[in-house]
């Protein structure tokens, strides 16, 4: 295998993966290295939800935009990428949620993203295992679920096809804008490097403004047609975008399996992966608020993650200042699914010098020095 | 608030260890016994129609019957959610149950090995044929052929036989030098079973007992018709109403290692007194070592009276264990698995059978974690227990860590949530 | 004298040893198949004790349910995949 490169993406994770593919097909002499497997780590263990999300302008924009690439994927996704249309449906649980209902609706319907507004009526006919008393809901019916590791796969597959080579099971001892060192001592030289490498990217780049966020998941036997749409509290938008040390929101998705996957708790400052059962029970104790027929379904597993997480909630993709050469592509909190294809275009943009689709500025590396 | 049990000595599981660890605790300390099955007795010792004269089991059970201690039956542990608590779920129901010392007895399972038509309809395990007949199966004038290693195929053949099963085969993949060594052992180290086996061979007289057998394949659009077997390269097919094939046993090491216990090549780590790498928790039977009812006997009261502080009374079986021990270890010895077996699966052979994973999609992957993200292996709701041990086999892929739940539960237990009914004591 | 309770297996009625598992009102009624795998391939009890989840059948309209570990109950409804 070559030790020199165009490009090394450090991190086989679904944003590496993406970038791999992307910087390929431009032509580049692509080098991807991992620590371990394709797609192992938040890749492995979050919910593969792909939802434009718009807690604020910026966000909106890049999850819009990823969502139009996920579209353009879906017919060459092979089967075991379980790509599904089905939908977010965000619930209200009283009027004021249900007025932040009405402000998303407009805000989406601004950048022509569909949205439906529903009374409680109507939330209750599109989804009867919800309890009673809800006020209402809005539905995204665009938002989609895709199995994770399969697509990261999938896509360094991809980008091998034009010569990309991969090296897992090694881990990197340290890197910079033009080398990665690993660990058993190979040095690969590169005219430029790109970190994807999640929450393990703070141990590579120091002073990166990564923190792990923990999440718990569940996901139970097959009860197919029990939702039909991604269930998500509107709630939701506050636990992850805000600072709390622990917070769980409701989020139970329908996988094509039929499982139901029922997530979601978000905890700062835990570094052990064990499963804890105080705020697993949290979490799922909320859901049966919601899904009260969810209690006496079987659960099957348990198991956490870590989110990589920056201050503002918003991704660094593009050149990090103080090392020429080094590019980021990590700090998605839980939009790693979702943003990992625009997130490869933007870099991929940056690299060939091209102008970007939507603009690149909210997420450079440098408004952290600003 | 969930139903919630305090108990100086808790014991999981109602197998001989089990059983031996309650009875000899009780003497000094509130005792719990707990069992995902309808009543005591563990698989060896299931209860239903009894083996013919097992008066061992016949006493032990009396002898439980007659101790003080509370009985949790039909009781699964789910999670251990901090030292002394244990999650239970009884009836779809959460139970809380807290120890002081906690003694696991959790036994084994059986271990299978993928073959084309495993997975038809009336293919067993040699245990699983045994505790299916207790459960109530009817066999009589069933033809049943039994397949698989160790002396568990006789004693299950046996057991057919007595209640009206025609029998017309045992094949054991074991060499035949490796069986009559064994055979040869047993008669050093414990007379008393090469009795037994030598009673099996008179009940089952009209039965083949071959060695260096084993099943190709299993035929049968809905059920299993007819299976072949090889035996030096000589292959043939034997019509049958069920196959029962039974490939060793795994020990059911999930609670110990949720709990942290330190575990080497495949089994519990514990001391003179059964004591984990966790202090408080005691290991007994097969989760320390694979070797019958009569090591997990003295293992488990050793256990019991260590953990009410008796060490005294506890070293007075150290040297039977040490025997017993022996004993064990030359009965895996002798019925190892040899490596053909790995070649039995064909291209489209199910080895996860929750999740119908193929043979040709796990041979070109390298890890069971990469199995189980990329094809779902292990996944399923055996968690791994059935496709776990068959890979581990077939690929030497070593297991990962356990999370809870450690069966599947009720999301309501998961989330430990009330339950305003009350617990029927048994 | 063994007493005998009815159950439901597949609508049909069938009487079965009391105290006997819903595994095994399965084969005294004749059902070889529990369940249908993923992929639509026939599957019956394996282990018998619980292990392997192979026997899973809907039992009192409860999905997913071992019934090699369920004692049946007079008037128990037992509804395997095959079930039209």
């Amino acid at each position: 295998m070559r030790t020199t490169s165009d490009i090394i993406i450090v991190g086989a994770g679904i944003v590496g993966a993406a970038c791999a593919r992307a910087f390929a097909r431009d032509g580049l002499r692509v080098t991807i290295v991992d620590a371990a497997m394709i797609g192992g780590g938040a890749t492995a263990a979050g919910m593969g939800h792909v939802a434009v999300m718009d807690d604020n302008p910026a966000q909106l924009a890049l999850t819009h935009y990823s969502h139009q690439l996920w579209q353009e994927l879906a017919a060459e996704l092979p089967e075991d990428c379980e790509y599904d249309p089905c939908g977010t449906l965000w619930v209200a649980a009283d009027d004021e949620e249900l007025s932040a209902a009405r402000q998303k609706l407009a805000t989406l319907g601004n950048r022509g993203v569909r949205a439906e507004l529903l009374d409680a009526q109507q939330l209750a006919e599109a989804e009867p295992q919800l309890r009673s008393g809800l006020a209402g809901g809005l539905l995204q019916g665009d938002d989609l679920i895709v199995y994770p590791p399969c697509v990261a796969r999938y896509m360094i597959d991809q980008a091998r096809e034009k010569g990309a080579e991969l090296r897992l099971d090694s881990p990197v001892a340290s890197l910079g804008g033009d080398h990665v060192l690993l660990a058993d001592g190979t040095r690969l030289a590169a005219g430029h490097v790109v970190n994807a490498a999640g929450t393990a990217a703070v141990r590579l780049t120091p002073g990166l403004p990564i923190c792990p966020r923990k999440g718990h998941l569940v996901i139970t036997d097959r009860y197919r047609g029990f939702i039909r749409r991604e269930l998500v509290e509107l709630g939701y938008i506050k636990s992850a975008a805000g600072g709390a040390t622990e917070s769980v929101a409701l989020n139970v998705q329908p996988r094509r399996t039929g499982q139901l996957l029922i997530g979601s708790s978000r905890q700062f400052g835990v570094e052990s992966d064990k499963v804890e059962p105080a705020i697993l029970g949290r979490m799922l104790r909320r859901a049966i608020e919601y899904l009260p027929g969810l209690a006496r379904l079987s659960a099957v597993r348990s198991w956490t993650g870590f989110r990589a997480a920056t201050d503002d909630n918003l991704p660094l993709i593009g050149p990090w200042p103080t090392v020429p050469g080094l590019y980021l592509a990590t700090g998605h909190e839980g939009l790693g699914i979702t943003t990992a294809l625009a997130t490869a275009e933007l870099l991929a943009d940056m690299l060939a010098g091209r102008k970007s689709k939507i603009p690149r500025e909210p997420y450079l590396p440098e408004r952290i020095h600003g | 608030m969930p139903t919630h049990e305090r108990f100086e000595v808790l014991v999981v599981g109602a197998g001989p260890a089990g059983i031996a660890a309650a009875c000899a605790a009780s003497s000094g300390a509130k005792v719990g016994l707990i069992d995902d099955n309808p009543s005591p007795g563990g698989q060896i010792w299931r209860s239903g129609k009894p083996a013919a004269g097992d008066h061992r089991a016949d006493h032990w059970l009396r002898q439980l019957s007659q101790t003080k201690l509370m009985r949790l039956y039909r009781t699964q542990i789910v999670a251990a959610p901090e030292p002394g608590l244990l999650l239970a779920e009884y009836e779809g129901e959460p139970v809380e149950l807290s120890y002081d010392k906690l003694i696991l007895a959790c036994g084994a399972r059986e271990r299978s090995i993928p073959f084309p038509g495993w997975t038809l309809p009336n293919v067993v395990g040699a245990g699983g044929l045994q505790a299916l007949v207790k459960a109530g199966l009817p066999v009589k004038g069933k033809r049943i052929v039994i397949t698989g290693s160790g002396p568990l195929l006789l004693s299950v053949a046996a057991y057919a036989r007595q209640l009206g099963a025609a029998v017309p085969l045992v094949a054991e993949q074991a060499a035949w030098y490796r069986v009559a060594g064994f055979g040869l052992q047993l008669l050093w180290l414990s007379p008393g079973k090469l009795w037994q086996g030598t009673g099996y061979r008179w009940s089952l007289r009209n039965t083949r007992y071959l060695t260096g057998c084993w099943p190709t394949a299993a035929h049968g659009s809905a059920k299993v018709e007819s299976v072949t077997f090889q035996l030096g390269g000589q292959t043939w097919t034997e019509p049958c109403d069920m196959l029962a094939c039974g490939f060793g046993l795994v020990p059911n090491l999930e609670l110990p290692i949720l709990l942290g216990c330190q575990v080497r090549d495949g089994v519990v780590v514990v001391d003179a007194r059964q004591e984990t790498s966790v202090p408080g928790v005691y290991c007994a039977g097969e989760i320390t070592g694979v070797g019958g009812a009569e090591l997990a006997l003295l293992e488990g009261r050793i256990a019991g009276l260590a953990a009410i502080g008796n060490t005294r009374d506890a070293a007075r079986y150290f040297t039977a264990r040490g025997r017993g021990v022996r004993f064990a270890a030359a009965l895996n010895r002798a019925f190892s698995l040899r490596h053909e077996l790995r070649e039995l699966p064909d291209d489209d052979t199910f080895v996860c059978r929750c999740e119908d994973v193929t043979h040709q999609r796990l041979q070109v992957l390298s890890s069971w974690r990469t199995a189980k993200l990329y094809t779902r292996c292990g996944m399923g709701r055996c968690q791994g227990r059935v496709c776990g041990p068959a890979a581990a086999f077939l690929f030497g892929w070593k297991h990962e860590s356990v999370r809870p739940p450690l069966f599947p539960t009720t999301v309501e237990t998961l989330a430990g949530l009330p339950t305003g009914e009350k617990r029927n004591h048994e | 004298m063994d007493e005998v309770i009815p159950v439901n297996v597949n609508g049909r009625a069938v009487e079965v040893p009391a105290g006997c598992t819903a595994a095994v009102a399965l084969a005294i009624a004749g059902v070889d198949l529990a369940r249908l795998s993923v992929s639509g391939t026939p599957r019956g009890p394996m282990c018998g004790m619980g292990i392997c989840f192979e026997c899973c059948a809907t039992l009192d309209g409860r999905p997913h349910q071992r019934t090699c570990q369920a004692v049946c109950h007079p008037g128990m409804e037992i509804r395997t995949d095959a079930d039209a």
